[in-house]
């Protein structure tokens, strides 16, 4: 390398080739293989975990409390079987789902306008920022009776009752990804001329997505709540929900069927969840925040 | 009159010039008051390639800040002519951008047309000798890598003037090596004046035209040095290391001046 000669040193393009050859990573060859064990290692505890639940259920119902009225898992999930075969449990699958969907969707709008207006501006901030968060610790099932008397009994009470459960933590996340945009990329950002709406569009917003993201998934946890509280409270006639199917359980004391309904809407509720856990991966992977590139 | 004078680009086809008179920057106030700058001038010609030399603590980053019109002087007035553009010791790339991406972005805030954008960062990434990279994400590439997207990055600005605040600092040896050739490259091609910030003193002298020695808190100009050595220039060549002995001597005396 030190040669005197000039001659014999390497050229550019050898050394570039060199450097290249050292400097990258080795890219994944075994992604295929890599992604099953990953799957695999993060399926069996999962699996486990519910071994041991059903496990301890039937413990509790073998051991004779509340006998009479405690199903075992046996019984509880041969009648979630059984409603699975009915349109019934589908109809109401549908209509929650559709509510959860609608509401949601219309949280993450609001929340997301709401959140890039005061994130940017500083009055609105001053005037309005601690109202989020307050909204955000409000119990959303104290909305119902405020939304009863504005709606009626109907849907639309329902959705305005989910929105305000999510749309504060939905808006809180993009005003904490906005806060926390680097100073350095807005630094740069700005010395190639960025400014104002192009800033914020270019910039500000997909720095801010992992931010937002986590505000979704609080915001989803939030919806959820509030839509079981508002089917069990808002009964519409003739609109079979997951609600509807619980307070009618609830009436004719059904322990096993109350039971199952529990369980879908847990299900439901866990794969909205790892649906937001998946595109939170996704986005750290694609920027390089995880150790696993 | 404001401070920073930012004259049409029409008007300077041989690069940008950068005029600091009697700047002084002072942060804070009152008795926690910190003296970054102290009445400092320092003109620099359209096409040189000056190197700002001195001790962490002496201002050099704040004086780029002020020619890059990021922050404004106490006082004293600070101008540069043309377009400037920073490169910063991170490559502060944005991370959900590819190589190419991060190129675009640039040429796009200069309001750019799609087609036009397309060919011209594929003409920088090759320009990097980055090409077959563009389609990677910063966190594929290796620090050298990222170092010249962002000087990809730095030229899609069309910039005049490109500052660049110790880049290569975080690089080891060998690809810093490789990326003063490929600076050297990239401004034969262009009429590109660099204000370049370093605590190496050898890279300043395998660099640039002219050293300018800066003392600390405050920061002042203390010396200048020409750079007669012929180019192409290698690092470890025995003219470098003479006149970085030189350089290094100076910068000795004025630390032990200062400590007294």
């Amino acid at each position: 390398m030190a040669a005197s000669n000039p001659g014999s040193l390497p050229t550019y393009a050898e050394r570039l080739a060199w450097l290249e050859a050292t400097d990258t990573e080795p890219q994944a060859g075994q992604r295929g293989r890599r992604l099953a064990v990953r799957s695999w290692g993060a399926f069996w505890p999962k699996a486990l975990a519910i071994v041991i639940v059903l496990a301890i259920w039937q413990l509790i119902h073998v051991s004779g409390w509340k006998k009479e009225i405690f199903p075992g898992p046996g019984v509880t999930l041969a009648n979630l079987w059984d409603q699975l075969q009915t349109g019934l449990l589908w109809h109401a699958i549908a209509t929650t789902a559709s509510r959860a969907v609608v509401g949601f969707g219309l949280a993450v709008a609001i929340g997301a306008v709401i959140g890039a207006l005061v994130s940017r501006i500083a009055p609105l901030r001053a005037a309005v920022g601690s109202l989020i968060t307050g909204l955000q610790t409000m119990p959303s099932i104290a909305w119902f009776p405020f939304a009863i008397i504005l709606f009626g009994i109907n849907t639309t009470a329902i959705l305005f009752v989910i929105v305000l459960g999510a749309a504060p933590s939905i808006a809180n996340g993009l005003i904490a990804g906005v806060d926390y945009t680097p100073p350095l990329l807005l630094k740069a950002g700005k010395m190639m001329g960025l400014r104002r709406f192009s800033l914020y569009w270019h910039l500000i917003l997909p720095a801010s997505l992992p931010a937002f993201v986590a505000g979704m998934r609080q915001g989803w946890a939030f919806a959820w709540r509030s839509l079981m509280a508002g089917e069990l409270l808002v009964i519409i006639a003739n609109q079979p929900s997951l609600g509807v199917l619980l307070s009618t359980d609830q009436d004719q004391a059904d322990m096993p069927s109350t039971t199952a309904i529990i369980i879908v809407i847990l299900i439901l509720g866990i794969l909205v969840h790892t649906l937001f856990s998946v595109a939170d991966r996704a986005i750290r992977r694609r920027w390089g925040l995880t150790g696993t590139a | 009159m404001s401070p920073v004078t930012v004259t049409d680009r029409l008007t300077s086809a041989v690069g940008g010039s950068v005029q600091l008179t009697a700047v002084t920057k002072v942060f804070g106030r009152g008795g926690t008051a910190v003296r970054a700058l102290d009445q400092i001038s320092l003109e620099v010609t359209p096409g040189e390639f000056t190197c700002l030399i001195g001790a962490s603590g002496c201002g050099k980053s704040t004086l780029l800040s002020l020619i890059a019109g990021l922050e404004l002087p106490t006082s004293g007035t600070v101008s540069a002519s043309g377009r400037v553009a920073l490169m910063f010791q991170e490559p502060a790339l944005f991370p959900w951008l590819t190589a190419a991406g991060n190129v675009e972005v640039a040429l796009r805030a200069r309001g750019i047309g799609r087609a036009e954008r397309r060919q011209r960062t594929a003409e920088l990434i090759e320009a990097v000798h980055l090409g077959g990279f563009g389609g990677k994400r910063p966190h594929e590439l290796s620090g050298g890598m990222r170092q010249r997207v962002a000087l990809a990055r730095a030229l899609a600005q069309d910039a005049d003037v490109l500052l660049m605040d110790e880049p290569f600092g975080a690089l080891d040896a060998m690809t810093r090596d490789l990326l003063h050739d490929e600076l050297d490259r990239v401004r034969a091609g262009r009429e590109l004046t660099i204000v370049f910030v370093t605590h190496n003193v050898r890279e300043a002298v395998r660099l640039g035209d002219r050293v300018v020695v800066l003392s600390s808190r405050p920061g002042r100009v203390v010396d200048e040095f020409a750079v007669p050595i012929e180019r192409p220039r290698r690092i470890d060549s025995a003219p470098v290391a003479e006149l970085a002995a030189r350089i290094t001597d100076r910068l000795r005396e004025e630390m032990s001046g200062h400590g007294r």
